[in-house]
Formats: C-alpha cells, structure tokens, sequence
C-alpha cells in the first residue's frame, strides 16, 4: 500500500493505493487525510478503473502527413523524430528582435497546452526547459 | 460544491450541523441547493449585479465592519480629483480610449501618489494581461500609509464614499430587474450575510472556476472579495473567499506555471520594450514595499536554479537568457494564429481543447494547420483523433487526406505510477508515491520532458549559435532511477524548494538573496524542502493535531494555511473575538502566535510598528496591515492597478444576451476581448437585428460523475455507466413552448454549430422573470466529445470565444441559443441549419 492523492478534482482527497503483483488492485480513501478523512466522490473511488481502464493506450501512435490510419512506432524513435521537430520548428520561426531593435529572443512557432493533471515537478521542468528554447506560448486548463 | 467538490462539501454540511446558514446561488438547482438553506436561481450572467447589490445593502443598513475596514482595507485613501466612476460617465470609468478600445489607468490611482501605476499602464500599452502588475511601482507611502487618508472616511473622494455612490443604483428592485430574483428572497442572502459577520462571526464565499469564466470573470471575483472586506470576513476563520478549482494541481499549475505571462511564483514575463535588464526589471514590477519589495532576490534565485554557474553577476543571472512577450500569448491568441498557419508544433499534454474550449470547430481548424502535433494522455482524445474523426469529416468539409498534421500519439503514465505534487485548492501541496510502474510505453512528464531535453541538448552540443546557449546552460542533470531510467521528482522539488551556496536547503523566502548565493526555483515554495525533508509527504494523522493540521502536506508560502492570517487579531494585535481567534500578538513573548498556523507576518513585528520613510520590503509593512502582498498593506477594496477593466467591478451584459443593461448605456464589458472573424461568429444579442433568433440563455456545467473534458471520465467504465448520454435541462415552460419531451432529443442551435442532447424536462432551471419578460434556461453538461465509452456531442460546439481581457478567459458560462425538438440533422444538413440560422438572425462574419 502506498499513500496518494486523488487525481481528479482540486480538494485534494487521500488515497490508499493497494498493489498486488505489481498491479494496482484497490484505491480506497485515506482516513488520516485531514481534507478527506476516509471519503472518495464516485469520482475518486473509480480511480481504480481508471488506472485499468482497457480504453488505456499503452503503445505510442504514429499518424504521417496526410495519413489515414495510425501507424506503430517505437518511443526511442518518437521522441528522436519529436527532438528533430522542436529543434528545427524553433529555428524556422525565431523571432531575435522587435521592429526597432529590441530583443524577443524567443519563437511563437511552437506552442505547449496542458499542466493541471500533471505534477508540480512536471510543470516546473516543462516551462523552464521550454523557456530556455524560447517558447513562451505555454499554457495550460487555468486558462479555461 | 456537492456537485464538483462532493467530499470538500462535507465540510460545509458540517457546519450547516452546527448552525451555518447555508445559501446556493446558481442558475439551476442542485445538490448542493438541496442541501442548502436557501436556493437562489439567478440569469447566468449576472453576478456583480448581485453582488454589488448586497454591497449597496451594507451600506444602506450600516452594516459594514467599521474597525476592520478603516484599519485594513484602503477604505480611507483619497483618490486622484481626476477620477471618474462609471455613474459619471456613461459606464466608462475615467481614461477610456475607444481608439485603442483600452483605458488609461493614471486616473484611478491614489491621490499624492505620483506614478505608482507605471508599470501595470506599461504593459496595458503592451497587451500584457493584468495579472502580471503586482501593483504599485514607485507607490509613494508615509510611514507605510498611502499620503493622502481621511480615517473618518467621510472625504467625497476617499474609497469608502466612492464605493458607496458606484453601488448606490445596485437597489434589491435593480437585483430583481436584472437578475431575476426576487426582491425579498434578494434581502434574505443580504441581511444573512450582514448578520452573520463581525467580531463573533464570518462567512465564507465559495465559488467554482465558472465564476472567472465570464467576459467580467474577474471582476466576478474582485465583487466577492469587496463584500467580503467591508464585512471582515478575510484573514479570519470561516471567512475567505475561496476558489474550487477542477484539476488535481490546477492550483499547481498557475503557482509553477505552464502560464506564458508569468514565471513560477507569479514573477511576470519580461517584455521587450520595458525590460531592458534585470535592474530596470526589478524596478517596474517590484514595488519597494511588501513582499514583492524582494523581487530581485526571487528572481535571481529563480535564474541561479535555472543556469546555474553560467548566471553570474556580469551577465545580470542570464536575465537576458528569458524570451520576451509582447502580448497576448494565451491559449486562444495562439489557436487563433495556428489558424492562420503561424504555429508548426503543439504539444498538448493531458489537456484536450476539442472538448474543454470554446468553439471547438475552431480548435479541430487550427490543428489541422500544423505541421506537428504531440497529443500525451491515457487514451486517444477527441484532439489526438481530431483528423479521423470529427464533424466537420461527417459533413465532407475535410477529408483526412487534405489534412497535413503529422500527429504523434504518446501515452501517459498515471499518478499512481509516478512520484510527485499535486497543489490542491487551498495552495496545500500533498505528495503522491509511485505504487508501480507504467505500463509498456506509458511514461511520466517528468519522464518525457527530462529526456526530451536531455536529446535537445545532445543534439545542439557544440553550437556556436548564441540562441542555443540557454538551452546548453541550463541546468539539467537530475539522476535517474529504475529501468526506465525516470528522473527522480524529489531532486527537482529540492531545486523548487531552494538552496543555499553550500548546498544546504533554505526554509523560506526571506532567506533568498539577491547576489546568487542562493538557489530557488521557487520563491513561494521555498522552505518546502527544508531541513533536508521532503515536506509535502508529511503524513500526520488528523485525529494527531488540531483542526489546522499543519503537520499534513506543505502550503505555500511557509506553510501557512489561512493566508492574510494578520487579519485575524485587531489593529493592536488582540483576536477580535474569542469565539474567532486564530493568530494574535503575544505581548510577552514578543511575536505572533496562534492556534497552530504559522503567521501570515513577520514573526516579531509589534502591532504598533511604523516604518521609516527609507524603510523597504517588508520592513515597510506597518505592524498593523496584514496584506504583505500588497505594497501599502491593505486590503483593496479599489484596485489602484492591476486590472484593465476598471478599479471597481460593473455589471455588463455578456457577450451574447437578450436583454439590456439595465444599469448603463454600455451594454458590454468594453475591455472583453472579442474575435471576428468568420469561424467566430457571434450571436446578435440584445439590440441588434436577429437577437430573437436566438432567444435563450445557455449555460454550461459538470456532473459529479465526469471530470472536465471527459479524458478521465469517459474513459472509465463505472463512471460512464453513472452518465451515459449527454442531456439537456429545461424547464416545462420551455418544453411546452417548444414541443420538447422529456427522453426525447433536441437541437441546440448557435451561430456556431449544433448539437443534440437528451431532453431533461425538470423543474431545476426555473424561468425567471426579468426586465417584464420571462427568461428560459438551457442547460448543458460539456464532458462529452465523440471518444471513449459515453459519447455525444460537445457543449462547446456552440460557445464563441469572448475573453475577459485581464486574463484571456472565454465566457464558457454564458451564451444565446435555440432549442428544437428532434435530433440534430446529420453530414452537411447540420452546416445548412446552422447557415440557415445565420442568415434568418443576420449574423456578420
């Protein structure tokens, strides 16, 4: 058993995470939360099938240009092409400086939507190593 | 809040138990109106009529909290001769630029206070939203007060009168007229309000994200808060005004942010034309006072954890490493230019904008303008599948061969497969442990951005290319662990959390400093890794503490649980009441002390503390102003700076309504941000040609069985097993006057598409009687979408985008509609009753 947090909404109820055999088998509400004290919304107590949720994609998609079914791809080779395309996406839209000479030193050519499911650690090196490529349209579901 | 937040609720029914008089203000009854004490259906839209109503009432009955208002609110402080209220110019305050569409804020700072809104006008000027102006550069204070104050509050200008004159019209007949609640059930929420704050007492407001989401979305909220200040219900227990947000870490995502106009710890972006180096930086965006009077030294502790040994005091910390923006760069602004072919590659991580914004055709053509896309989630999403399944390929307006986008599909670990924070509503960071790993190529963020960076990196070793050196320097060495090589979460929460020099953990941010001694990714989370503990696991059972419970999880800034928490004791240190005690001056021991949270103040900062006319930061906080983040200490009841729309909050009709303002002669917010262009087209409202066309009001909302745009809700069986099938909830008056039957179908029609639902014939959305007419309601749920287990169309389908400028937020909460019995026609039938609504309605591209 492992001590969680609920994955849905922002009240931020506790969970207890039950394993067995490398699979998670049960979450159930943390009755040391002072948020929560024991209770999951039927939200939260369906977390479990979400974890195992046979809709869940465990293999990486690949759709080319113009394509009309997707394809398999390897994660090694996706995230090799992904670097390819960043890279040369914020070299073909670099914007250096403005119209009178002062700096921008950034590219509005690659943009980043998403962050309110992810972790705090996530979002941190997300927007620091996307700032330093100069992306600035970060953005993510606080904007809704 | 029974509804979204059902297990935060149980504190509400808890103190329902104990004698809280519970009241639900909302368009339609739910269960949280069965719980209530009082259900109070208002016309969507329409909320600081309401609010300013109850303001007019404190006013009229006396009932505001006098001490705490003149003690810690900007009640007193006299306002520039020259400023214009919107009761004195035709709903307009002072500065309007119909030119620019935009106002010139130098009218509506404090009197005797030359140039304090210096910055916010700078970046007005450049199309930076609000939120970025920490208010109040070059704020001139004596002895820590603004110049010029009238602690009689009497003086025609000072912020108590002028509040008062700009809700005097805010009558319960004007309620009544505008948002179609009736007068005495008006006064019940006003006097229960009044009489329930004070010394002995407080109430609370609490309000879900649909309150921000309104063209006046943040004056919603800035209304609340005015209530709340003149009834001395911030800083003290069982006060506040307390958002609900949606997301597990939605909170996180803003405090370390995934956000283009601020860094983490709400440091603005920097921007061209006033930024030119740190030092200029520094002097616009931190006034001197409070605890922005420390920017520098955040920010160069943000840039040391940032480029490490590359930021040096020579090269100003690699300030200038920072891109710029110069305008708005938000989530709509950047669909709207992938539209027209200006963005290559998106990454859209756990977030699916063909669902969850407005006007989702317009979302489905924009992506189809990329060259790339990355579509990161636990199932194909209504965005990842956007180019083989979508309306517009029913209706043959696009094939799947014309569209050009190269998609990659990359599937993501869950939270019990990863270690890390989520930040729930209450800024309260509670770790969650890793129980197994992901399953086949599922990976954590953590995962693919660490690697992702680390191959950019890799790949751009060596080159001369100056542009690169940010992303060369950066800081990116975290270690790796278990067989899929996944960075460990708790070294970048240490980096977050901050470090000295020696490598030793700072505990918080006074300890930061500004000659890159220090190391902080974040001041506000600085401490949060204190004395080498990972401080958001700490697991103390409740039953083991009190009810504050600051041994659970971590809160930011410094573990304080209730912010403002000065407020809860009097100007002189003592607790207003016994009965509400929570942090009080301890005359003996010379500091703050309390019933457990850590004080929201300098620990030894007496109650009759003055400042020096040199005295910065917080050593300018007097000792009897609790608001530390405010530069004058004070609680605003007028926003100085800070906001583009106006100092004080003003009904404005939406964007799309079928009535008047009934208050001025602008019928909108004129600041809102709106888009024509011929994927955005707008309903007429109320006034124009073809208004009628669409004579309802349309509102959108969630269910407790699904979770926003559906990726985690649809997905899983159970839940939509709960709720199957997308509906729609109108009264029996509407469904009489439009043939609609109770689990048949209809159509909802808007100048953007339309869509079907089930029909819930019910009694929770009431007609309401408004301006002599009766109001119909339309109400939609918005999680479906067309993948996953419980498929139906999407709600946003029918929303335009009309933002509310300060922070580029779409009015999702309310719009105009038709409804028609039958199920929406199919392929291209379904564009042609749309054009055909379009033309009959006269609607302008």
């Amino acid at each position: 058993m492992v001590q969680s947090i609920c994955p849905y909404c922002a009240v931020g109820c506790g969970q207890k995470v039950y394993v067995k055999d490398e699979r998670v088998v049960q979450i159930e509400g943390d009755p040391d939360s002072p948020i929560s004290r024991g209770r999951l919304c039927p939200k939260g107590a369906a977390s479990e099938n979400l974890v195992n949720s046979p809709l869940r994609e465990t293999k990486v998609k690949y759709r080319r240009p113009h394509g009309t079914d997707w394809e398999d791809l390897s994660l090694e080779e996706a995230t090799e092409m992904i670097a390819d395309r960043l890279i040369a996406a914020r070299r073909d839209t670099w914007e250096e400086e403005t119209d009178d000479g002062r700096p921008l030193k950034r590219t509005l050519g690659v943009a980043f939507l998403g962050g309110a499911t992810l972790d705090s650690e996530e979002n941190y090196l997300i927007k620091k190593f996307f700032t330093a490529a100069g992306a600035v349209s970060i953005e993510n579901q606080a904007r809704i | 809040m029974a509804e979204q937040h059902p297990v935060g609720f149980q504190w509400v029914v808890e103190a329902k138990e104990r004698g809280a008089k519970v009241i639900h203000v909302d368009p339609r009854f739910t269960r949280t109106s069965a719980m209530a004490d009082l259900h109070v259906p208002i016309r969507a839209g329409t909320d600081i009529a309401f609010l300013g109503g109850i303001v007019n009432y404190i006013f009229e009955n006396d009932a505001w909290f006098r001490d705490y208002v003149r003690a810690f609110t900007n009640g007193p402080v006299i306002l520039k001769s020259d400023f214009k209220d919107t009761e004195d110019a035709g709903g307009f305050f002072s500065g309007w630029d119909p030119g620019r569409s935009a106002y010139s804020v130098d009218t509506w700072s404090y009197n005797k206070s030359s140039g304090e809104t210096a910055a916010g006008k700078a970046e007005q000027e450049a199309d930076v939203s609000g939120e970025q102006a920490h208010g109040a550069h070059g704020f001139s204070l004596s002895k820590g007060r603004p110049p010029d104050i009238d602690d009689s509050m009497e003086d025609d200008r000072c912020v108590l009168q002028v509040l008062k004159r700009h809700y005097a019209r805010y009558t319960p007949e004007m309620v009544e007229e505008i948002c179609g609640c009736p007068k005495e059930r008006f006064l019940e929420v006003a006097r229960a309000m009044c009489e329930r704050s004070g010394r002995e007492r407080t109430s609370s407001v609490c309000y879900a994200v649909g309150w921000t989401q309104h063209t006046t979305g943040v004056q919603n909220i800035r209304a609340a808060c005015i209530v709340q200040l003149l009834l001395g219900n911030v800083g003290r227990p069982g006060g506040g005004v307390l958002a609900l947000r949606g997301h597990a870490n939605i909170q996180g995502s803003t405090d370390i942010p995934t956000l283009y106009n601020i860094l983490p710890g709400y440091i603005p972006m920097p921007h061209p034309q006033a930024h030119p180096s740190l030092d200029k930086f520094v002097e616009l965006n931190g006034p001197r006072n409070g605890a922005w009077g420390e920017l520098r030294a955040y920010m160069v502790s943000m840039l040391k954890a940032w480029w490490g040994d590359a930021a040096t005091e020579d090269n100003d910390f690699c300030f200038q490493y920072l891109p710029r923006i110069d305008g708005d760069h938000s989530h709509y602004a950047t669909m709207l230019k992938m539209l027209d072919g200006g963005v290559k590659g998106l990454f859209a991580v756990g977030q699916n904008p063909t669902v969850g914004s407005a006007n989702a055709k317009l979302q489905r053509m924009a992506l189809g303008k990329l060259d790339w896309l990355v579509v990161r989630d636990f199932s194909e999403t209504e965005t990842a599948a956007f180019w083989r399944d979508s309306p517009e390929i029913d209706s043959g307006e696009v094939r799947r061969e014309e569209i050009g986008t190269e998609v990659f599909f990359l599937p993501a670990a869950a939270h019990t497969e990863k270690d890390g924070n989520f930040t729930n509503t209450q800024r309260l960071l509670q770790w969650h442990h890793k129980a197994v790993e992901p399953p086949g190529d599922c990976r954590s963020e953590l995962h693919w951005i660490y690697h992702l960076g680390r191959r950019v990196r890799e790949k751009l070793t060596g080159s001369a290319d100056e542009r690169d050196r940010p992303i060369l320097d950066l800081t990116w060495d975290y270690p790796v662990q278990g067989p899929q090589d996944e960075p460990d979460a708790e070294s970048v929460l240490q980096e977050i959390g901050g470090r000295r020099a020696d490598g030793t953990f700072v505990t918080k941010y006074e300890e930061l400093c500004d000659d890159g001694s220090t190391a902080c990714g974040s001041w506000i989370h600085a401490g949060i890794y204190g004395e080498g503990v990972n401080q958001s696991a700490r697991r103390k059972a409740h039953r083991e503490q009190n009810w504050v419970a600051n041994e659970w999880g971590w809160a930011w800034p410094k573990n304080i649980r209730m912010i403002y928490n000065r407020a809860s004791a009097d100007p002189e240190g003592r607790p207003w009441s016994e009965r509400k005690r929570y942090v009080w001056w301890d005359a003996e021991e010379g500091k703050w002390t309390g019933l457990g949270d850590n004080p929201d103040f300098p620990p030894d900062k007496e109650p009759d503390y003055v400042p020096s006319r040199r005295a910065r930061g917080m050593a300018a906080i007097r000792g009897d102003t609790p608001f530390v983040l405010h530069p004058d200490g004070l609680g605003w009841l007028y926003a100085p700076s800070g906001l583009v729309d106006g100092p004080l909050p003003a009904h404005y009709e939406p964007q799309e309504s079928p009535f008047p303002n009934a208050l001025y002669a602008q019928q909108q917010n004129p600041t809102r941000q709106i888009f024509h262009r011929p994927e955005n087209p707008y309903n007429p409202t109320d006034g124009e040609a073809g208004a009628a066309v669409f004579p309802f009001v349309l509102t959108t909302y969630r269910l407790t069985e699904h979770h926003t745009a559906g990726g985690m809700s649809r997905t899983v069986p159970y839940l939509s097993e709960l709720q199957p099938e997308l509906f729609c909830e109108v009264s029996p008056q509407l469904a009489e006057e439009r043939g609609l039957e109770h689990g048949g179908w209809a159509t909802i029609v808007s100048a953007r598409s339309a869509i079907e639902a089930r029909v819930l014939v019910t009694d929770r959305v009431k007609p309401l009687r408004i301006q002599g007419r009766d109001m119909h309601l339309v109400g939609v749920p918005y999680h479906w979408g067309r993948r996953g287990l419980a498929t139906g169309d999407s709600a946003n389908e029918l929303l335009p985008l009309a933002l509310d400028n300060n922070v580029h937020i779409s009015e999702y909460k309310v719009a105009t509609c038709d409804i028609r019995p039958g199920r929406r026609p199919r392929g291209r039938d379904r564009l042609a009753l749309v054009e055909d609504y379009r033309r009959r309605a006269g609607v302008k591209h």
